[in-house]
């Protein structure tokens, strides 16, 4: 049977996949944030998922304003690389597991949540950013990816309760999968961080903390917040962080924290990254 | 207007991209959506009024573009994840223009960040903006 093992959680900040791709992640500023991730990489090397579930956000590139669904599931065999505006980022193509992907789709709607297939679809900075912190630079993409895209740009986006209830959802669809696979999902986006408007520029150090505590011991405590108190304590975008409880739903209520991150400023944003293990 | 709660209205220096900003700002954003695409990238910057005049923006709207109002835009229904899409189009990052809708040069908005960002104490609701003056 396939199982979720372990639980990644990372923000997903254009300008880090930027800093990659331009050769600058050993400057001043940029390698702190790639240093953070060294341990990460070799666990992730370690654990060697054969699929990774990437639960992310798309940002005006697959999805514009003609159509956007609140959970979204890439069914497809690949996902080209999305120009978001200064041309696709150097990275390889986001291969699919499709088998699986369908098998999410008819156990989680028959679980009813009503997920959108999609077949074809770019993918941003949202789903290859984590995929570069977590494998770094190599030819291929080490395995297979799913993505999971939720929309948290267009209100009414979902509520973090709904989304712990999905990641659940998820959990039972994979486990119900008629193969052994080791299977790794991603929570992605936040932590605290505005990008518009006057506001522009808000962090706030101790709910990220508070965040990442909970996220190992107390999950529940996280499940009620609502979007108002993201809105106002993490700033507008920090919303983003709705996707960890995706990640963190799909795992068992008592976990391991493997590894903790997190670092201000990456451009504009708190990065902030875990690694959870099932204790079974 | 919609009749659902609107608490965050009371944020100071922030727009929730509702369903009311969503249609107001529908033609905008798709105009920004099509900056995706390098050819129309070139056609926008030769002509920025004529390719503006494509899309059935309302006057203010299409002044927001030219003048890159960033704020202005915001407020008119654009959507930040739309209108940095100008940005790319003009070479600036996801940085400055933030460091511009804040108000502040991009040197002191580089070092608001570095040196932890903007609290977000003060910063919580509109009355705190304007007890400060």
């Amino acid at each position: 049977m396939a199982k979720i093992i372990a639980g990644v959680a990372t923000s997903h900040i254009p300008a880090v996949g930027a800093a990659l791709d331009n050769g600058k992640s050993g400057e001043p500023y940029w390698k702190p944030v790639f240093a953070g991730f060294e341990k990460s990489k070799e666990w992730i090397e370690k654990i060697k998922p054969d699929v990774c579930i990437v639960v992310y956000n798309d940002h005006a590139s697959a999805f514009s304003l003609e159509m956007v669904p609140t959970f979204a599931v890439g069914c497809a065999a690949e996902f080209p690389i999305a120009d978001e505006g200064w041309g696709p980022r150097p990275v390889p193509p986001v291969k699919g597991h499709p088998e699986l992907a369908w098998h999410i789709v008819q156990s989680v709607v028959t679980d009813e949540f009503d997920l959108t297939i999609v077949n074809k679809m770019d993918v941003d900075h949202g789903l290859t950013v984590p995929l570069s912190l977590m494998f770094g630079q190599p030819t291929e993409w080490p395995c297979p990816i799913i993505p999971v895209c939720v929309n948290v740009v267009v209100y009414p986006v979902p509520s973090g309760k709904r989304c712990y209830m999905l990641g659940k959802a998820i959990r039972k669809a994979v486990e119900s999968f008629d193969r052994d696979l080791k299977v790794v999902i991603f929570g992605t986006g936040g932590m605290s961080h505005q990008l518009q408007g006057q506001r522009a520029g808000l962090i706030n150090k101790e709910f990220d903390t508070r965040f990442l505590d909970n996220l190992t011991r107390d999950p529940a405590a996280l499940v009620g917040i609502q979007h108002i108190e993201y809105l106002r304590e993490t700033g507008s975008e920090g919303i983003e962080m709705v996707m960890w409880l995706i990640m963190r739903g799909a795992l068992d209520d008592k976990v391991e924290e493997i590894y903790r991150f997190y670092h201000v400023p990456a451009s504009n944003t708190a990065l902030g990254h875990i690694i959870l293990e099932n204790k079974n | 207007m919609s009749s659902l709660s609107r608490e965050y209205d009371d944020l100071p220096g922030t727009t929730v991209f509702d369903a009311d900003m969503a249609r107001r700002g529908y033609h905008l954003n798709m105009f920004c959506m099509s900056l995706m695409k390098a050819d129309n990238r070139a056609t926008f910057k030769a002509d920025e009024r004529a390719y503006l005049d494509r899309y059935p923006m309302t006057e203010d709207q299409k002044q927001s573009v030219l003048k890159r109002d960033w704020n202005g835009m915001l407020a008119l229904g654009g959507n930040i994840y739309f209108t940095s899409k100008i940005a790319a189009t003009d070479g600036l990052s996801f940085q400055q223009i933030a460091a511009m809708m804040s108000g502040s040069t991009q040197a002191e908005y580089a070092e608001m960040m570095l040196k932890g960002g903007r609290s977000p104490d003060g910063n919580r609701s509109k009355s705190e903006w304007k007890n400060r003056g």
